[in-house]
């Protein structure tokens, strides 16, 4: 048994030698293409991450001169040390779409070090300046804004919310976490039901949702941080008969316009869905393509255009053109 | 009746393994009762498309627990017989649901009706979850590798072999005859979710008691040295609890992608292994292997869903909650450690020893 284990085990050794020789080979003739190093959060996580890793995929090719080296993971620490790897790499660029805020200050300092360019995409770290060339993101504080402007223009009476939070910490969930509570906080008519986190499971939003409906407690607003959660919470009105939508009793809001979500809006089922821009790829390339001729981005903080969808106002074409 | 015979029916109850699970469903019970009586509120009334359905708290523990009591029926069995636990399953119910999306939708990810029958869709299902069943025991019984770690390769993959399985789509199916199965059959009050999982519970309480699979796990976990010797192959009965936890797998897999029409890849059945490992262990099974009470992991799995609803009913901030849970379970765990339980047996025989031997005197 020990011998068969000892075999298997140097197999496995000469396996792992053999792909990593392959590897340093494929890496040592790039011919002049741009290295960069990609770190996103898993593809599967939503259409929106979908969306945003085929954007990525779509620009960085050969053909536009690039040798891209992809990382997903939806932890913190495992990108961090995938980012460790690609500064050992030596890579042109690392692009990073970091899982949580905090922790990125020494991994970002040795890419500095290394001569290596730093570019967040879609979210924020929090982390001096100086140590990223430029950040291509979605202002979350805004997209939350606009989604509390939308609201407050309802003209409701009384405001009483299920808020359903993404997975805390991200910036996606402190964005549009911030405005509705501090709306809550200057308005006695604005009451927070609920304020949960169902880290992105529609399920845990419908068992959120549940709770409320069950305790008999009144609610006319449902604020879910994504598509996903509200039809969650949807799932749970349509249980307990309670009408939504356009006309209906509780209001529905998500975000990130998923083209199922909008098809919701589009049928008045739901009111509204909030815009999260998936693709940065093109504004990316732009800002390598400069940095390699010598310009530096006029600012580190480049925002995409984002829009909120009302379900009175949307068209097919908006579906068509917007949904992801 | 006397007092010493009362004390010895109560300290024999205390000492069965399934008390751990009812003291702590118990203590939930009673809690909500002292907090808010009207926890245990049935109501009946009409859902939006107007058949009849019951709903409550309870309701929506039982319906909401079903797939991690289906889940604990499998667990409980891999830990018993090869004395690990698998860690694959939240991944592994990503791709049984994504199978019977693919299957249902073809390569359209919007269909209008669907590509097959229900039925075909859930066997084929069925067989995939018991193949990636059969790898990880296969792993696990005919090369020895940690349990553990034979199924932290699928819960690596898992997902992206879901997401792959689809394109990477996102199948909705809008045929509402699929969802009747993790909602409401039209007519029938009560979620379907609790009918397969009682139905789950049934078939394995069968097989426990017509078959020896139950002996047989129990002998392998025990010391599969001696069970070799007693004419039981051990690597076999390893590898054909994995292939039931496949089987468990794809029910609860069935169930989830029910619940919506539709499936999230990553999120779908989010560390759902860790609360069905937990269900073995309040349910006072040694998590090394051995001797196992099905009734209780079961049991240990509604404890769990009522501890979740009962932190969403009382409005536990969310960045509090998991402290709440993770508290409460640590003290489940830690009393239903059968080295804890056994002290404390020891402890409460000195006490009745030394009070007796004052009466003698």
């Amino acid at each position: 048994m020990k011998k068969l284990m000892l075999t298997l085990a140097v197999l496995l050794l000469s396996v792992t030698v053999i792909f990593a020789a392959g590897a340093a080979e494929a890496s040592a003739d790039d011919g002049g293409l741009i290295r960069v190093g990609i770190i996103n959060n898993d593809p599967n996580e939503s259409g929106y991450r979908t969306a945003n890793d085929s954007d990525l995929k779509r620009v960085f090719t050969e053909e536009n001169g690039y040798d891209a080296s992809y990382y997903y993971s939806l932890r913190n620490d495992e990108q961090i040390a995938a980012a460790q790897l690609f500064i050992q790499d030596g890579v042109d660029y690392l692009l990073l779409s970091a899982a949580g805020t905090a922790g990125w200050d020494s991994v970002l300092q040795d890419a500095q070090n290394a001569g290596i360019y730093v570019i967040l995409f879609d979210r924020t770290v929090d982390a001096d300046e100086s140590l990223y060339v430029a950040q291509v993101v979605s202002d979350t504080n805004l997209q939350g804004q606009t989604a509390v402007d939308w609201l407050a223009s309802q003209n409701l009476d009384e405001y009483n919310i299920i808020h359903i939070q993404g997975v805390m910490g991200s910036s996606a969930q402190i964005g549009r976490t911030g405005a509705l509570n501090e709306m809550v906080a200057n308005n006695d008519n604005w009451n927070l039901v609920t304020q949960q986190t169902a880290e992105w499971n529609a399920e845990t939003a419908q068992q959120i949702t549940q709770a409320v409906i069950d305790s008999g407690e009144p609610f006319n607003v449902i604020y879910a941080e994504n598509d996903d959660m509200a039809r969650g919470a949807v799932a749970a009105l349509d249980r307990a008969n309670i009408s939504h939508g356009v006309d209906g009793d509780v209001i529905i809001m998500g975000f990130d316009c998923n083209k199922w979500a909008l098809e919701e809006l589009l049928a008045g089922r739901w009111n509204y869905d909030g815009q999260a821009n998936p693709f940065q790829a093109d504004t990316i390339d732009g800002i390598i393509k400069n940095l390699e001729q010598g310009i530096e981005p006029e600012s580190k903080t480049i925002f995409l255009e984002e829009q909120g969808f009302d379900a009175t106002t949307i068209t097919q074409e908006d579906v068509d053109r917007y949904g992801i | 009746m006397t007092a010493s015979t009362l004390k010895m029916k109560t300290l024999s109850i205390v000492r069965k393994q399934i008390f751990i699970p009812i003291a702590a469903l118990l203590i939930l019970v009673v809690f909500n009762l002292i907090a808010d009586p009207s926890f245990f509120k049935i109501t009946y009334s009409l859902s939006s498309d107007g058949s009849p359905i019951l709903s409550g708290y309870l309701i929506t523990i039982l319906d909401n627990a079903s797939e991690l009591a289906i889940l604990a029926i499998g667990m409980t069995l891999v830990t018993a017989a090869s004395g690990g636990q698998d860690i694959s399953v939240g991944a592994a119910i990503a791709i049984s649901g994504s199978v019977v999306l693919r299957v249902l939708c073809g390569d359209n990810p919007r269909p209008e009706e669907m590509q097959a029958s229900i039925l075909t869709a859930f066997l084929i299902s069925c067989l995939v979850s018991m193949l990636f069943g059969a790898f990880n025991g296969t792993l696990v019984a005919y090369f020895n590798i940690q349990p553990m770690i034979a199924t932290l390769i699928l819960y690596t993959a898992g997902r992206s072999i879901a997401a792959w399985i689809n394109n990477n789509r996102l199948p909705i199916i809008s045929d509402p005859s699929f969802g009747y199965f993790g909602t409401f059959f039209p007519g029938i009050p009560i979620p379907t979710p609790i009918f397969i999982a009682v139905l789950c519970m049934l078939i394995i309480a069968l097989v426990l008691k017509f078959t020896t699979l139950g002996l047989y796990t129990q002998a392998v976990g025990i010391n599969p040295n001696s069970a070799k010797l007693n004419g039981i192959n051990p690597q076999l009965v390893k590898f054909i609890t994995y292939v039931i936890m496949g089987l468990c797998v794809a029910v609860a897999g069935f169930i989830k992608v029910t619940r919506f029409s539709t499936i999230n890849y990553s999120v779908v059945a989010a560390d759902i292994e860790m609360d069905a490992i937990l269900a073995v262990a309040l349910g006072g099974n040694v998590l090394s292997g051995g001797r196992f009470n099905m009734a209780a992991s079961i049991l240990g799995a509604y404890v769990i869903q009522f501890l979740t609803t009962t932190l969403f009913k009382f409005n536990v901030s969310s960045a509090a909650l998991p402290a709440y849970k993770a508290v409460v379970v640590i003290v489940l765990v830690v009393l239903s450690a059968p080295a804890v339980r056994e002290k404390i047996g020891k402890l409460r025989k000195k006490i009745t020893a030394s009070r007796l031997g004052k009466e003698a005197v």
